[in-house]
């Protein structure tokens, strides 16, 4: 239902403003056509795209193509483009969705490499924080966390690009993604250091919710009663105190991880990763509607699901929700 | 803790600063390497650098955005035309040389030039013998003749130059071979024998090989046409195919073993293989240009504003960059629709009054910038004389006394006010407006900026006729680049009154002038390359002489010349580095 | 364990945190014994430093920010100033503690079952499934129905009593002992309460443990103890059996605890005497006796209340110790004449 809404929202804003400041289809149309393009072209692609048609018949076109599919002209012939049919690009003319799928890997490699990497170091730099509170150490993360969470990505992505890889060697420069089915080691060479730039901003974040949340369940009664039972102090701290301080930094990681699926825009504009927060760019860039609708679609199903697993997880991890 | 964090930032920043220089410090002692060229700003523009036969090696290039199509029948784009012939051969090409004989035609495909007859409206080529498709099979004049008419039918192709349908004297209501199934053709192409293509046209074009020059004229196979699928595997003709193409992303070309070094009189085929990265962030390109890591900026439009600072600070990257000039002409409409522009003399005084060193600034400088106009033909179109009929002040920044003068005899002696706009996503077009704000606001010519969407500038503003009268846009900051250089290609879009359309859409807002549409006629139909020349200068001439075009700069561009080919140099017919002759050193 | 030495003895235990405001002395300068099969009753207002003596009992404390010093004593061997992984081995095995509000000091996210496995095997490598046994049947012990079933459920679960059993079960599931006993029965109603003290007294007997009963609740004391001890300002006031303390009491706090004591024989609340004033700072005690600015008496020590600090010294009763400046004739004659009638006033 909310994905319907959102890609109604995508439709009506890429017609509805073109048509308030005065637009026609024709004047749409002009945007995928090459320059100097005679009338006759213009109308013939105004047609072909189905300007002339009323919103809501255009979109309920789209809609059924993502249920039943759509037949494609390519002049030569006549492609059957299959459910789930996303429609084609206005600028390229190639279908959506067997590009989304393609995508896909990349962000979910870039997202969970980065996820793994950034819930390490923000769980155990935010736990030591708490434990040393207003030690250097304590002090030395936080400041380091702030710097973290305030450092656009453009500015960390490009620092590290230019320090790591174009004057030490020791990273893969931009734009060398290789899937990993291909060659594992070359997709983890050129995924390390977006991972690690990515990582490092998310892993202040977690840093500053993992000490708070430490700061408070480690002054928890249980706390003191796990030590009354002579437990070791890692498993004090792990098992009891970090046990409990996970739960709401774990629903945050849920709706962070959904969104990043969505493609992590500026991450991959600046290492050149084609994945679909690249995608978004590039086809926003381009105004390429079919492919806009089908990111944004993607991006909220991801967030959508995110949620839902969150709720569930949250009964898991909670038994006083599962139970109460 | 705010302080610290300040600190913390510019001391990352410092760092980056080091480091870059550590990266310039690098690149110059390997520059010098190679076959003992001169590392030098400009070395590659006018010669050859770093000349070389060895073959092999595998060059990498990258684009910042999408390849419009790879298709030869729909690209649309100067740099797509340069490298296409790598695994395409139309009828004609630029030839591929440094130096002006660079914007100069040469035979491909076909035997020799086009031989005109019946006054200029039917063209006869004759094609080379033993030129294969990358399936072995032989390219007949029927396969040229397939490629030209599947490349009219614009609904499946709607991005590519509408050049062919336009002229060719094609059946009504013909739609191409797809939709158009068994029409006869023999109207606007006929095929006498294999090695044989005569182009009928509606009218006399004596241009017509610049024409013939159009990528849309490579063969394509029509057992092997998929249509719009076809730019996934375009049939080969050059010395490289495609081995994998994975759209919006990357493609690999690989040496095509049908492809014979005796059929070709001038590609040398160097490398093994070329890998195109497409969708690259801009930036990056840049930064790994400058290590070495990348060799081509396939777009060949310039470094990014976050390079530029670095390479013209740093005269070692600087010596690794070339300079060349574009048949793009940055300029402003003076629209005579809108009064008082009406009358010639308040279009003088803004061609008086205008600063032209500020709007050069505004574009980015005499080097990212370009050079400053006084004509709207650029030098380097063939046939392109100085014409510089405004005065400008000793200084190029405008001459206050002359733009008063006209003003008066116009009858505005203390100036008025009109409206100018820009593209509002363009940073460089509103520093334009801006700087004519102001140089024009001394002699008492008062602007008001109007910011409109780049999509739709043309279709629904500055080139919608009404919209520009009734809204009182005096002014359009305005460009436009040539298809290919020569007068027709570059002057027909801009100064020809009939390319206006009432609904909007054109690039030409201001040029009205009937005597330039007679003179336009005659020239397309000359047949004598000399006498059209010196045509396209009278049009020039005549166009200014108006004063409806304030010509602003021919750009440049500053592009990195990469560090690891050989055989380098710009080609003037794509104002980039010319993709046929590289080698890897 | 040389000749003469209790199971457990407390000796000068002393116990600060330095403050940016000072030094808080919650625990200063305490001594006692205790044997095995004996309680003893810490009694005393929050912040008089009873649960504090406690934790520096069971070396909960945090070895950044606290001094201790002087000796604890247990079954021979010192405490003190043995090395932490030393007394984590004893803490939760030899002597185990049992907090107030089990519903806090139960973990949430495990259940009953998994946190008294874990209590056990800390100290005994064996399976869970052994120890899972051995919970079973601890729960079982303590009085908690179908303890194979319960030991699945989560602390949230059981009901308050119930839970304070398994908190019990939990304690004792090594056999400690010694047991601290930390106000067990505040946060439960007033037949549930009875009913732990009962357990607790079975299960001391059963397990011949020594117990420490932590308590503001003069009840409780009456309840389990042999001995008591009341603390007031971080040091021992009176000391003595739980006879003597409820027949006998010399120090006037004793007797003020005494009067807020709820008795089921009084006929309404509403006659509880409260003591006046409030606990001191344990950062800046009062000159002299830290108790004279809220003592009733104070004005007949001749102005001694105000400038020295009254030794522990022997009073009444055997075994008796009471830190006050009053004669031991004079206290006796205050209770017996003056406070006594009035507590017992119908």
């Amino acid at each position: 239902m909310l994905l319907f809404i959102i890609s109604a929202a995508t439709f009506s804003i890429f017609y509805m403003v073109p048509r308030l400041l005065g637009g026609t289809p024709e004047t749409l149309a002009t945007r995928y056509v090459g320059r100097a393009a005679t009338p006759e072209t213009v109308h013939l692609i105004a047609e072909k795209l189905g300007f002339y048609d009323p919103i809501w018949v255009q979109y309920g076109s789209w809609v059924k193509a993502i249920f039943v599919g759509a037949d494609y002209d390519l002049g030569a012939s006549v492609e059957h483009c299959a459910a789930p049919c996303f429609g084609y690009s206005f600028i390229t003319h190639n279908a959506v969705w067997p590009e989304l799928i393609d995508r896909l890997p990349v962000t979910l490699s870039l997202a969970i490499g980065a996820a793994i990497l950034w819930m390490l170091l923000g769980l155990s730099i935010g736990t030591l924080s708490a434990l040393r509170r207003g030690s250097f150490l304590d002090r030395a993360a936080m400041t380091f966390s702030l710097a973290g969470v305030s450092l656009p990505i453009f500015f960390t992505g490009m620092i590290g690009l230019l320090l790591f890889s174009y004057t030490l060697g020791w990273t893969a420069p931009g734009g060398t993604y290789t899937p990993f089915l291909e060659n594992p080691g070359e997709w983890f060479y050129a995924l390390l250091l977006p991972w690690i730039v990515l990582a490092l901003q998310f892993s202040a974040q977690y840093a500053r919710l993992t000490r708070a949340g430490m700061l408070e369940t480690m002054g928890e009664d249980y706390i003191r009663t796990a030590r009354a039972k002579g437990l070791r102090e890692r498993d004090v701290t792990v098992k009891h105190g970090l046990r409990a301080a996970l739960t709401p930094i774990l629903t945050i990681f849920g709706l962070d991880f959904g969104l990043l699926l969505g493609g992590a825009v500026l991450t991959e504009q600046v290492f050149s990763l084609p994945g679909l927060g690249k995608y978004a760019v590039d086809a926003i860039t381009n105004n390429d509607l079919p492919k806009v609708l089908g990111v944004t679609l993607m991006a909220a199903f991801f967030v959508v699901v995110a949620n839902l697993i969150v709720d569930l997880f949250y009964a898991v991890v909670d038994p006083r929700v599962r139970l109460g | 803790m705010m302080r610290k964090t300040r600190a913390l930032v510019a001391g990352t920043a410092a760092l980056a600063l080091t480091l870059s220089a550590a990266a310039c410090g690098g690149s110059d002692s390997d520059s010098s390497s190679g076959s003992g060229a001169k590392a030098e700003f400009n070395a590659a523009l006018t010669k050859v650098f770093n000349a070389s036969e060895k073959k092999g090696g595998t060059i990498k290039l990258a684009n910042a955005g999408d390849w419009d199509s790879l298709d030869p029948g729909e690209t649309y784009y100067g740099y797509s035309w340069n490298f296409l012939r790598l695994y395409a051969r139309g009828l004609l090409t630029f030839n591929p040389v440094p130096g002006p004989e660079g914007n100069e035609l040469t035979p491909d495909l076909a035997e020799g030039m086009g031989t005109p007859s019946d006054g200029g409206k039917t063209w006869t080529y004759k094609i080379r013998k033993g030129v294969k498709f990358e399936d072995g099979t032989e390219v007949t004049s029927k396969d040229v003749k397939y490629a030209v008419l599947r490349s009219t039918d614009k609904e499946t192709f709607p991005s590519g130059p509408a050049y062919f349908e336009g002229f060719l004297n094609l059946p009504e209501g013909y739609k191409g071979p797809y939709k158009s199934k068994g029409v006869n053709t023999d109207s606007a192409i006929t095929t006498p024998d294999d090695q044989t293509i005569v182009f009928h046209l509606k009218s006399a074009f004596g241009g017509f090989d610049y024409i013939a020059a159009l990528p849309q004229t490579a063969p394509v196979p029509e057992a092997k046409d998929t249509g719009a699928k076809y730019k996934e595997h375009v049939i080969s003709t050059g010395p490289y195919k495609f081995e994998t193409n994975n759209l919006g992303k990357d493609f690999k070309l690989v040496r095509n073993d049908q492809w014979d070094q005796a059929t070709d009189p001038f590609r040398k085929a160097l490398p093994d293989a070329y890998e195109v990265q497409l969708n690259v962030n801009a930036d990056d390109i840049d930064n790994r240009l400058l290590s070495g890591d990348l060799d081509i900026d396939i777009t060949g439009t310039g470094v990014q504003p976050a390079a530029l600072g670095r390479v013209v600070g740093d005269p070692a990257l600087k010596a690794q960059t070339d300079n060349p000039t574009l048949a793009r002409l940055w300029y402003t409409s003076i629209n005579p629709t809108v009064a008082p522009f009406d009358n010639i003399d308040c279009r003088k005084a803004v061609e008086y009054a205008a600063d032209r060193v500020g709007y050069q600034t505004a574009y980015g400088g005499p080097l990212a910038g370009g050079e400053i106009a006084t004509s709207v033909l650029p030098p380097q179109i063939p046939g392109a004389a100085k014409v510089d009929l405004y005065s400008a002040g000793a200084d190029n920044t405008g001459d206050a006394a002359k733009a008063k003068e006209a003003l008066t005899a116009c009858g505005q002696p203390n100036g008025f006010a009109t409206n100018i706009s820009y593209r509002a996503e363009r940073p460089k077009e509103k520093a334009a407006a801006e700087s004519l704000q102001q140089s024009l606001g001394k002699v008492g010519i008062q602007l008001t900026l109007k910011p409109f969407p780049q999509g739709d500038y043309f279709s629904q503003y500055a080139g919608n006729p009404g919209y520009v009268k009734s809204n009182n846009l005096g002014l359009v900051v305005n460009g436009w680049g040539a298809d290919w250089n020569d007068g027709f290609g570059f002057l027909s879009q801009i100064v020809d009154s009939r390319v206006i359309r009432e609904t909007g859409g054109s690039s030409n807002t201001s040029v009205r002038i009937p005597e330039v549409d007679t003179m336009l006629d005659a020239a397309i139909a000359e047949t004598d390359a000399a006498k059209r020349e010196a045509a396209w200068a009278a049009i020039d001439k005549r166009v200014m002489e108006e004063a409806v075009i304030f010509p602003g700069i021919v750009a440049k561009s500053l592009i990195i010349r990469p560090k690891r080919l050989s055989n380098v140099f710009v080609s003037e017919a794509f104002s980039m580095y010319d993709y046929l002759s590289l080698g890897v050193a | 364990m040389p000749e003469g030495q209790a199971f457990l003895e407390v000796k000068d235990l002393k116990i600060h945190f330095p403050t940016d405001d000072g030094v808080v002395r919650s625990v200063d300068g305490l001594n006692f014994k205790l044997e095995r099969g004996k309680t003893l009753g810490i009694v005393g207002e929050s912040g008089s430093g009873k649960s504090v003596t406690s934790l520096g009992i069971m070396g909960i404390y945090n070895h950044r920010n606290s001094q201790i010093s002087g000796e604890i004593w247990l079954d021979g061997d010192e405490i003190v100033s043995a090395d932490r992984e030393t007394v984590r081995k004893l803490r939760g095995n030899k002597l185990a503690m049992i907090f107030q509000d089990p519903l806090s000091a139960m973990h949430p996210y495990y259940t009953v079952g998994a946190q008294i496995v874990e209590a056990y095997r800390v100290h005994h490598n064996v399976s869970k499934k052994v120890a899972r046994k051995h919970a079973v049947d601890m729960l079982g012990r303590v009085g908690i129905p179908q303890p194979d079933r319960r030991v699945d459920d989560y602390p949230h679960q059981f009901s308050g009593g119930m839970r304070q059993r398994a908190m019990i079960a939990m304690a004792l599931v090594n056999d400690p002992q010694l047991l601290i006993a930390d106000e067990p029965t505040t946060a439960l109603d007033v037949t549930v309460q009875a009913q732990i003290m009962d357990l607790m007294h079975d299960l001391q007997a059963e397990f011949n443990s020594a117990l420490i009963v932590i308590t503001h609740d003069l009840g409780v004391v009456a309840e389990l103890a042999d001995e008591v001890l009341v603390m007031y300002g971080g040091r021992c006031i009176e000391y003595a059996s739980a006879t003597t303390i409820f027949d006998q009491p010399e120090h006037p706090y004793t007797w003020g605890l005494l009067g807020s004591m709820p008795r089921m024989d009084r006929a309404t609340q509403e006659r509880l005497v409260p003591i006046p004033g409030s606990p001191p700072s344990l950062i800046n005690l009062p000159q002299g006796c830290s108790f004279s600015p809220r003592c009733a008496f104070e004005d007949r020590t001749g102005g001694l209340g105000a400038t020295v600090v009254p030794e522990l010294a022997r009073a009444g009763g055997s075994n008796h110790l009471v830190r006050c400046h009053l004669p031991t004739e004079e206290r006796q004659r205050i209770w017996a004449e003056e406070v006594k009638p009035k507590l017992e006033a119908p």
